[in-house]
């Protein structure tokens, strides 16, 4: 592959957000192994179009995501696709972790003592970034969680795999649409660390060829042909 | 209130029927196939919805009637309970964490909060190109929220809850619409710990089996508070 377009190191317990075009792809990289990385996705130029958890599990019938899936908004269209994977599931209904949670299971810190190793959780994390758009709680809707694995037996017990995801891995996301990303690298509500322990992730930008017509991703299912068709209306 | 409990053998989950009187409910109406319904629960009071003839999906979502920013939260609901299901005994939680409703009856015994609700543009997707002209929940949604007069919009349609639909997944994370484990009469009953805002659509989807293709009335109840 070519050379990024451009790289950030997210430090962990950060909070980014930035729009990534139509065309471009960004690799997300769990440097130490064991990250979590809560993503949201809004269509930049009309936010209330946005990620639909539903919608894109129902279309693909998965309650995972790993490469050939794809987000969908709840437009019918394709936010992006994951068009490389090297870590096999990542969650898709357990949320974030938010401030309650952080403070009983770690303890409660603040800036004043800490500075900015202070306690991060998803929740707040999430809030501060939309809130640079004008978006706020009624737009903090179900989350991607990259890199985390949690199954579910038969009866929907929930089972959160440990050091699911390995230093080095990766899972590369191509832009459909203009689209608004919002990360947070705390740590995956369900991680039974007792420690607060979240991880730092590499996050590099990459021009893309135009989606071909037997690309992974369009073919993987006819609900994700239809999907790239209404996705295409939009920029025809 | 006492409770009886039985085991239904086909289906891994303790069914809790309610004592209820339904003569005794300050509201009882019927909801048509394909409709919307808005209406107040207010704390303490015991609502209650009925699947009349069987396997009709009852799309869900609750507001906080004092503050709508606080709503219904799938996420929050799963993992606290650390159960994808829902059934007597889970608690409803907001995305402030706090409880909008307990189920205090269920003899259906498995509600969905993965599925979401259908729409228009998801039609098209999920069964073909010339499906859009269909009715869906999410039209019922929209439609209810902009007669209401309320300040609720697009922006607040998060996940919701698909009360008697059946959406298992397989442990390798396969998700399947299966038939349903509901059938008439059958009810899930909940005691609202805040105000509440409900807002239902009564499913309209008639391309796959989450109403045996042939959508049906639901009913609604209220008891209480007690």
């Amino acid at each position: 592959m070519s050379a990024a377009i451009w790289e950030e190191h997210l430090h962990e317990g950060a909070h980014w957000s930035g729009v990534l075009r139509r065309g471009v792809k960004l690799r997300l990289t769990d440097l130490e192994g064991g990250a979590n990385v809560a993503a949201l996705f809004y269509h930049y130029e009309e936010k209330l179009e946005r990620y639909n958890m539903a919608d894109t599990l129902k279309a693909q019938h998965t309650a995972f995501l790993t490469k050939g899936n794809v987000c969908y908004s709840d437009m019918g269209r394709i936010l992006c696709s994951i068009t490389e994977d090297t870590c096999g599931w990542h969650d898709t209904f357990c949320g974030v972790s938010n401030a309650a949670m952080v403070d009983a299971r770690f303890g409660k810190t603040r800036f004043q003592e800490q500075r900015n190793d202070y306690y991060k959780n998803g929740y707040d994390s999430l809030l501060n970034e939309l809130g640079k758009y004008g978006l706020g709680k009624r737009d903090l809707v179900s989350n991607v969680n990259f890199f985390s694995k949690v199954s579910t037996d038969d009866a929907g017990d929930l089972r959160f795999h440990v050091n699911h995801s390995k230093e080095g891995s990766y899972v590369e996301l191509r832009f459909e649409m203009n689209t608004l990303v919002v990360l947070s690298t705390c740590q995956h509500p369900l991680d039974p660390s007792l420690d607060y322990q979240p991880r730092p992730v590499r996050i590099s930008a990459f021009a893309s060829a135009p989606v071909a017509a037997d690309d992974l991703c369009r073919t993987k299912c006819p609900e994700n042909t239809r999907g790239f068709r209404n996705t295409e209306m939009l920029y025809a | 209130m006492p409770e009886l409990a039985y085991k239904d053998e086909s289906f891994a989950t303790t069914l809790i029927e309610s004592r209820r009187d339904p003569t005794d409910a300050s509201l009882n109406e019927l909801i048509p196939a394909g409709e919307p319904w808005m209406g107040v629960v207010c704390r303490g009071q015991t609502f209650r919805i009925v699947d009349v003839e069987g396997n009709q999906a009852v799309d869900t979502l609750f507001f906080n009637a004092a503050n709508s920013e606080e709503r219904y939260s799938a996420p929050d609901t799963v993992r606290s309970q650390g159960r994808l299901y829902l059934t007597t005994g889970t608690q409803l939680l907001s995305n402030d964490g706090n409880v909008m409703f307990t189920i205090t009856a269920d003899t259906c015994g498995r509600h969905d909060t993965l599925g979401g609700a259908c729409s228009a543009e998801s039609n098209t997707v999920r069964y073909a190109l010339d499906k859009r002209h269909m009715h869906s929940c999410r039209d019922n949604f929209l439609l209810a929220l902009a007669r209401s007069g309320s300040a609720l919009t697009k922006r607040d349609l998060p996940s919701n809850i698909n009360f008697f639909m059946n959406v298992p997944v397989t442990p390798a994370g396969k998700l399947t619409f299966a038939d349903g484990v509901s059938a008439a009469g059958r009810y899930v009953e909940m005691r609202a710990e805040m105000d509440v805002i409900v807002l239902i659509s009564n499913c309209p989807q008639l391309n796959n089996p989450c109403n045996a293709y042939n959508p049906t009335p639901v009913r609604v109840m209220l008891w209480g508070p007690d």
